[in-house]
């Protein structure tokens, strides 16, 4: 692994291990970075969570088939097995159940395992868009400078005075007022839009961060060496700066997801995000709302998953964070 | 300062011209189909639609619709100023309903603000001052929970424990002022609470890592080795000085402070804006839509004008960066 003058770690990086010298081991960066990580228990902890959440994910359907033996929308509404009482009610958890039923008298430990896969996909997506605009635009900012640089940050600061949720809504609003869609179809409601208006909305953060890494980069003597040898721009940008900024784009995009989860939870709740069909933690929420005094399981679950969720990947963010950059450990 | 206020009311007016150049692509390009149609709600009639068209001078090329778009929001309409337009869904004009439902908005978003600050900066110094003790841990796992906990679940387990479990709220929904202060109090508490959580932990975060800046200082160890009381030091030298930037973020985190409302309004059923909002694109109501998107945000760019200009009279350095 080659090693290069970072702004993360910064001269703690020793050269390729050289073989032979016995006394001292020489790390490289990454080896560093994992020595460091796996000291943070939390962190690692939060990682396990998030890889069992993954897989949970990635397997609900057999989860679904296997283990609780319902499927996601699979109704139990009449005897045998009837989950819901002569009100019409859902019941509450038992063996069967874990999670208990929802207002359709559906399995809802299946449901919130289906809703994982909704709030992973969304977050992921949507931050992977966020990123790659953030970082295409702070990459463009920090390294020319100028016109593009005032027009790209004073761009980042409005887009960040913005009410976002009152702008999501706004587009949610316009694009869904008929199935047409948005930008001549490109754009359908559901799923698609939900992306794209977070994606819309995420990415100034992402530039931030970047602009700034890159201007302190731009001046360092390693940049300075390629130009003098002839090296164009854009091979500058990609084959020093971009790996030099690895570290902090992918501390900040673990911290984006959360936020990002967050956002499509808060769309589903609002009953502007995911389509009614696709099960999501948020719509899970909004139908416990209208309930919630007496069915709190249908609160308590979708929300502990959520907060379980979002929190794990912050703790895993700010993990990373100390373990790439330890100036900023508290 | 004039000059710095100068500065600032040209950025406001730039943010002005965006927020409606914005809105005006939102709501009449973007969708690819007729506006007339769209504004005109679910299932309209051919002479509603003619009638939208007329009334939002749809006939018109693109900049000449932009610019009745303005000044319609500027100069007012027949139903007064500023224009708020007609909804064609409810075949009224939405001036009324919007302004009570803003004042029901700002009075959660203000109360929420006061309890966001005096949480925030309580937490933020309990925690520098104890750093590393329980306290400090204590204060910073809130304020992680804080950073990632969703309003609308807080929201919700707050009203059954609160309201359903323990009997001590009066459950959700409006109660105006002048219908008995108590009540008022009872209703909008949890709001408040709920709303400032999450602010009041960036808040605590952000109060801890400027006053433990501050005690690293060196007029802190000036004023320390001039004998004055530790007391003094923290509250009169460090805090004061670390309190500065929260009145910068302050300001720009109003249009946050305007989303978390939204979702804290449809969770406690208050009559607000951001109720008023969402109930509009399940009608599909455009106009109200749109009224809501622009006109919120023209409040918190003028609102951050304010906090900034605010700043600016606290902080000299400002006026000359």
């Amino acid at each position: 692994m080659e090693t290069r003058e970072s702004a993360f770690g910064q001269g703690e990086a020793p050269r390729e291990p050289e073989v032979g010298a016995a006394a001292i081991v020489g790390r490289s960066p990454w080896q560093l970075f994992l020595i460091r990580f796996r000291k943070d228990h939390v962190a690692i902890f939060a990682l396990g969570f998030l890889v069992l959440l993954v897989l949970a994910a990635l397997f609900a359907p057999v989860i679904a088939d296997r283990v609780a033996h319902h499927g996601p929308n699979d109704l139990f509404i009449h005897d045998p097995v009837k989950m819901v009482n002569e009100f019409g009610l859902p019941l509450g958890p038992n063996k069967q159940f874990w999670f208990g039923a929802d207002r359709s008298g559906r399995d809802l430990f299946v449901r919130v395992l289906y809703g994982a896969r909704t709030s992973l996909l969304v977050g992921v997506v949507a931050t992977g868009f966020a990123v790659f605009v953030g970082v295409t635009l702070g990459l463009i900012a920090g390294y020319y400078g100028g016109w593009r640089d005032t027009l790209i940050s004073r761009t980042t600061d409005i887009v960040l005075s913005f009410p976002l949720l009152l702008f999501a809504i706004g587009i949610v609003g316009a694009c869904s007022a008929s199935t047409e869609g948005c930008f001549g179809g490109l754009i359908k409601p559901g799923l698609q839009l939900v992306v794209f208006v977070i994606a819309l909305f995420s990415w100034p953060n992402i530039a931030r961060v970047v602009r700034g890494n890159t201007l302190s980069l731009r001046e360092q003597e390693f940049v300075d060496a390629n130009r003098a040898v002839g090296a164009s721009n854009l091979t500058i940008i990609f084959r020093e700066l971009l790996p030099n900024l690895v570290a902090p784009i992918i501390v900040y995009s673990t911290l984006l997801v959360p936020s990002n989860i967050i956002f499509e939870a808060a769309l589903s709740f609002l009953g502007l995000g995911v389509p009614q069909t696709v099960p999501s933690w948020g719509r899970q929420l909004a139908e416990a709302a209208e309930v919630f005094r007496v069915a709190w399981w249908m609160m308590l679950f979708p929300g502990l998953f959520l907060l379980a969720t979002t929190l794990t990947f912050n703790l895993v963010g700010d993990g990373l964070r100390d373990a790439l950059d330890p100036r900023t450990g508290r | 300062m004039a000059r710095y206020i100068a500065r600032r009311l040209m950025w406001v007016l730039l943010v002005v011209i965006l927020v409606t150049f914005l809105t005006f692509l939102i709501f009449f390009v973007i969708p690819p189909v007729d506006p007339a149609i769209l504004f005109a709600g679910r299932a309209p009639s051919e002479r509603l639609i003619e009638e939208v068209r007329q009334s939002l001078g749809l006939d018109h090329s693109f900049w000449v619709q932009y610019g009745l778009f303005v000044k319609r929001i500027f100069l007012g309409d027949e139903y007064g100023w500023p224009g708020f337009g007609l909804s064609f869904v409810t075949r009224s004009p939405i001036r009324e309903n919007f302004l009570e439902r803003a004042f029901v908005t700002m009075q959660l978003a203000i109360g929420a603000a006061v309890v966001w600050l005096i949480l925030g900066v309580l937490i933020g110094l309990t925690s520098a001052l104890k750093r590393g003790r329980w306290q400090d841990r204590a204060s910073m796992g809130f304020a992680l929970f804080g950073v990632s906990a969703p309003v609308f679940w807080l929201g919700l387990m707050a009203l059954y424990i609160f309201w359903e479990k323990l009997h001590w709220l009066p459950g959700t929904g409006y109660s105006s002022f002048s219908e008995g202060v108590g009540q008022w109090f009872l209703h909008f508490l949890l709001p408040w609470v709920v709303l400032a959580l999450l602010f009041a932990a960036f808040y605590a975060r952000m109060v801890r890592g400027s006053l433990l800046e501050a005690f690293g200082q060196d007029w802190i160890r000036t004023a320390r080795a001039k004998g004055l009381s530790e007391r003094k030091v923290v509250y009169k030298h460090a805090l004061r000085a670390s309190l500065t930037p929260v009145v910068s973020l302050f300001g720009a985190d109003l249009g946050t402070l305007l989303g978390g409302a939204i979702i804290t309004e449809t969770v406690f059923n208050l009559p607000g804006l951001g109720t008023y909002v969402v109930r509009s694109v399940q009608n599909g109501d455009l106009p109200v839509i749109m009224d809501v998107v622009v006109f919120a945000s023209l409040a918190v760019a003028v609102m951050s004008l304010v906090a900034d200009i605010l700043y600016a009279y606290l902080d000299p350095r400002v006026r000359y960066s």
